[in-house]
């Protein structure tokens, strides 16, 4: 598989602060990617020196397996930092015009990525005119320009409000229904887990973790049971070791699989030994809780 | 190169203050022509500015560079600000992740400093021909092309200038504490001069040092042409004093203005590439 970026070792110091340590990781062609982690955990500081704006102390990386140099890779990479910036006083179409003679592209996708945004009726209005989520829209407009092969967005949907959330989610969604490759980096770990398919997680500058979403925990899910006589339920699956961590809440009993297990089985067992079931679900944790596990994990 | 140009056109030409503030200064630097308007006439004195030999050829050349050398201010402002709005627009972040190298931002700024300077050293060219054409006693070819060297020393004065400007945008990225710091560097240097005459050495010593300061090597390039002038020099005479004529532009002197402004660009090359954005 074509490799797009590969970071190693990377480290970058403020001072005494250490804000991005010892990473390494790559980005294959035609995945999405995420990387998460909580503020200040470094994400916005590794993009930014594969984007030639920050610069490291010490390791390294290649773009395209070092078939180019940083910036004439950076011609055929998509990239949204933080806030848009653009000159406010020039008009959308000015802006982007601007993009293209510094890209090397010709102009002749302006009003197509401006269409994917919803701008076009807008193109002629100045920069400064327009609202977050406008500025926000004409970033990826700009980013698309170049029909770039891997699209970088950090915190495309900080600041807006659920509307635009919702727009740039939709744009996003479509951008990788393309095939193109993604990286995202973002906090808001619903938003990853709906449409990345492999994570990297931060925190305080370590990767905590890199892979596919769904290996992320080698967990077999939960159960949510109910029944009239929640504490005969609860004993009898203590004494069964293929369950973990039983909790009873509210009449709600949630219980851990250990291994794999058919929920049918389980409602047939329990049948048989007398409790009648009202209430059957079967879930996978939430890559929220998966988060929050495994950062609680490692800070122990 | 062209492109880098381009790139930089669109930035400024777009931006409203700085079309102003260019066709101003162009403007400005016609209206030179004007000074050929005064006249005084009330009664038995009669006073025409240019016939008094400002518009002979080759004086022209040292007179009109000179003066239009003033009118620079306005295009440091210019450039002071197309620097520090990229800082405060944050744009100089987008460009370098649009795929603009650290290298190409400086050229392309250093290019628009170039362009600058020739497009008025061609201007003062022209308008001084036209000038000198109508009012010059001597027409001559000989004559009307000697001391051209004084054309070349504006604009060598005028890139080591404007370099200086893009170095403190950089530096400060604020044009108004930029401008301000370029006001306070005059003060600097002045307050030098003062000093080391005062302390350390005689008249002409401290000229030679101070020539190795930016702002006055500059000054240096096309020293002041009043003293010239023929009713000068006869006023001078006849209060006994002797001016010495000391006009011509030295190769010393520009080599000073070319080394500032490498120092200049090679600076502001280092503080892009030093600095996190």
């Amino acid at each position: 598989m074509e490799t797009i970026l590969t970071v190693s070792n990377l480290t970058k110091k403020f001072g005494y602060l250490t804000a991005v340590k010892d990473l390494s990781f790559t980005i294959e062609k035609g995945n999405v990617y995420g990387i998460l982690g909580p503020n200040g955990s470094g994400k916005s500081t590794t993009l930014g020196i594969v984007l030639n704006v920050v610069n490291r102390s010490s390791g390294s990386f290649t773009w395209f397996d070092g078939r180019a140099t940083t910036h004439e890779a950076l011609k055929k990479v998509g990239a949204i930092i933080e806030r848009p910036n653009f000159y406010p006083y020039m008009s959308a179409i000015q802006n982007l015009k601007l993009v293209c003679k510094i890209k090397e592209v010709t102009e002749d996708r302006i009003e197509d990525t401006l269409k994917l945004v919803g701008l076009w009726e807008r193109k002629d209005s100045k920069f400064r005119t327009y609202s977050l989520g406008m500025k926000q829209r004409l970033a990826i407009a700009s980013a698309l320009l170049n029909d770039p092969e891997i699209l970088i967005l950090d915190e495309p949907t900080n600041g807006l409000d659920p509307q635009g959330i919702h727009q740039i989610r939709q744009i996003i969604k479509k951008i990788a229904s393309q095939g193109t490759t993604i990286l995202l980096a973002s906090h808001l770990l619903d938003e990853v887990e709906k449409v990345c398919t492999h994570v990297v997680i931060l925190r305080k500058g370590e990767k905590l973790y890199s892979g596919r979403v769904d290996n992320m925990m080698a967990s077999q899910g939960y159960l949510e049971l109910k029944c009239k006589d929640p504490s005969a339920l609860v004993n009898l699956l203590e004494k069964d070791d293929r369950f973990d961590k039983i909790e009873e809440e509210l009449g709600m009993v949630t219980v851990v699989l250990r291994e794999k297990m058919d929920p049918g089985e389980l409602n047939e067992f329990l049948f048989k030994k007398g409790i009648v079931l009202t209430h059957l679900v079967m879930r996978r944790e939430s890559l929220e809780e998966q988060f929050l596990n495994l950062t609680k994990n490692q800070s122990n | 190169m062209k492109r880098l140009l381009q790139i930089e056109f669109i930035k400024l030409w777009n931006n409203r203050s700085s079309r102003i503030l260019i066709i101003s200064y162009f403007v400005l630097l016609t209206s030179i022509a004007l000074v050929a308007a005064i006249k005084f006439d009330i009664g038995p004195i009669q006073f025409h500015l240019a016939d008094q030999g400002i518009f002979n050829f080759p004086y022209i050349w040292h007179f009109n560079t000179f003066v239009t050398a003033f009118f620079k201010l306005f295009l440091a402002i210019v450039i002071v600000s197309m620097m520090s709005n990229e800082y405060s627009n944050k744009t100089i972040k987008q460009n370098l992740i649009d795929g603009l190298s650290k290298k190409e931002f400086i050229l392309s700024k250093f290019l628009t400093v170039i362009s600058f300077a020739l497009i008025s050293t061609l201007f003062v060219f022209v308008v001084s021909m036209i000038l000198g054409l109508i009012y010059s006693d001597y027409d001559e070819l000989s004559i009307i092309f000697s001391d051209l060297e004084f054309l070349l020393a504006y604009f060598v004065k005028l890139v080591g200038f404007f370099s200086f400007c893009l170095f403190l945008g950089i530096l400060v990225k604020r044009s108004a504490f930029a401008l301000g710091f370029l006001i306070l560097w005059q003060v600097f240097e002045g307050f030098v001069r003062g000093m080391i005459r005062w302390k350390l050495f005689d008249s002409q010593t401290t000229d030679t040092v101070m020539g190795f300061f930016p702002l006055n090597s500059m000054y240096n390039l096309v020293k002041e042409p009043f003293t010239r002038l023929n009713a000068v020099q006869s006023v001078a005479n006849q209060i006994g004093e002797r001016v010495s004529l000391n006009y011509h532009v030295h190769w010393y002197e520009v080599v000073i203005v070319l080394i500032w402004t490498s120092v200049f660009i090679s600076l502001s090359y280092l503080l892009l590439k030093k600095r996190d954005l």
